[in-house]
């Protein structure tokens, strides 16, 4: 494979295909780890190492892998990633690791890594499979920071713990909640769609 | 009693689990856009995740815990969720081919559904005892049930109003009658699909928010 191609497989993650935008997948930890900036991006690494260490191994099993049974190999690849990453986020960053909770175990059926093993990882080489996975982690990576500094400066008034308004600012709590969630990644959706047809 | 009921309110109402929990949002999206596709999908979540939930509750209980095992967690629920929906798959088909044919392809997607690994994940955290993690895995995919029905009785007059914006000609006189009365105004382009749905999901989810007062 040649170097310009492995660059167009990385850079496509970042733009023509990022998800959750582009790529409409993964979108309960978009919605529910994008209350403060600092848990999207620590959703996002998480997700782009689970993805980089999953299409690896995908990739370098593929042609050992049973066409008929390949889904439930993938799954398990997949888990045993999340094990690891679940383990390692409980012994160095156990705040973030309360903070996301739940979600951790969860990037297991997350329809990103699945997809992205299903539709590239199993059918591509090693290189251009590495490449995919951390151009569509990172994309991943940078839609949930952006949307979590959105949720957090109009929900909380604060970005990373520094005041962004001054103190006659009201906080815009809907952004936090439930509902906001929807309605920010709706717009979100709507606004890129904009940018991307013209 | 009275604790089950309450429990029972609060994972179907308080806690929905797609519209306040945010689990199991990519099926919820993805078959609202008709109605019989969105109560084919309610119903086998409800199936297996009554039979999930058990299961899992008590793998944790006899085989993980005393073995000091809770690390493998997420592996074996996840493989067992898959074999359980392989399992019903094949029952269905043997035995009851009406339900089998009602559920179709939504049963394979269920696997990848993260409501199901999120409530038997849930039971765990909570530490459930058995009747609790029973009233929660019935309770909670009927709140999901409840919402995507909902929801898709809501987006296919959103849909409706798109359609007949865009192509008259080719539509049957009932289905003309159906979208002039149920006409919603056009959708701007860039938030068709997927972008107003979740802008409506995000209403649904603030209506929803107002049975927090309730317990």
């Amino acid at each position: 494979m040649s170097e310009t191609s492995l660059v167009q497989e990385f850079t496509k993650g970042l733009w023509k295909e990022i998800p959750p935008f582009r790529l409409v997948l993964g979108l309960c930890p978009t919605l529910a780890v994008t209350k403060a900036f600092e848990t999207g991006i620590g959703m996002g690494c998480a997700l782009t190492f689970v993805l980089v260490c999953s299409n690896i191994l995908v990739s370098a099993l593929r042609k050992s892998i049973p066409g008929k049974v390949r889904v439930p190999c993938f799954i398990i690849i997949i888990a045993t990633f999340v094990v690891i990453t679940e383990l390692v986020m409980q012994a160095f960053t156990y705040p973030l690791y309360l903070k996301l909770g739940i979600f951790i175990p969860l990037i297991v059926v997350n329809c990103i890594v699945l997809g992205r093993a299903e539709a590239f990882a199993s059918k591509n080489g090693i290189a251009a499979s590495i490449a995919d996975g951390l151009g569509i982690g990172i994309g991943y990576t940078i839609s949930l920071s952006v949307l979590g500094s959105i949720r957090e400066i109009f929900g909380t008034g604060t970005w990373l713990g520094h005041a962004v308004f001054g103190p006659s600012f009201q906080p815009f709590t809907f952004m936090v909640e439930a509902p906001g969630a929807f309605v920010c990644l709706g717009l979100m959706l709507g606004l890129m769609d904009l940018a991307g047809s013209k | 009693m009275t604790h089950y009921i309450l429990l029972a309110i609060s994972a179907i109402l308080v806690n929905n689990i797609l519209l306040i929990q945010y689990l199991g949002n990519c099926p919820f999206l993805g078959t609202s856009k008709r109605m019989d596709t969105a109560t084919g999908m309610a119903m086998a979540v409800v199936f297996v995740l009554t039979m999930a939930g058990i299961v899992t509750w008590i793998l944790e209980y006899v085989f993980l815990k005393p073995f000091g095992l809770e690390y493998i967690r997420t592996i074996v629920f996840i493989l067992i969720i898959a074999a359980l929906v392989q399992f019903v798959e094949l029952f269905l088909k043997k035995s009851i081919p009406a339900l089998y044919a009602g559920l179709g392809i939504f049963l394979p997607l269920i696997t990848t559904n993260c409501a199901v690994l999120g409530v038997c994940l849930l039971n765990i955290q909570e530490e459930y005892s058995f009747l609790e993690a029973l009233v929660s895995s019935v309770a909670y995919p009927i709140g999901f049930g409840l919402a995507l029905i909902l929801f898709a009785g809501l987006r296919e007059r959103v849909l409706v109003g798109r359609v007949t914006a865009r192509r008259k000609t080719d539509l049957t006189l009932v289905e003309k009658r159906l979208r002039e009365r149920y006409t919603i105004g056009r959708v701007p382009g860039p938030l068709q699909d997927v972008a107003i749905g979740l802008v409506m999901a995000g209403f649904m989810s603030l209506a929803f928010l107002g049975f927090k007062g309730m317990i």
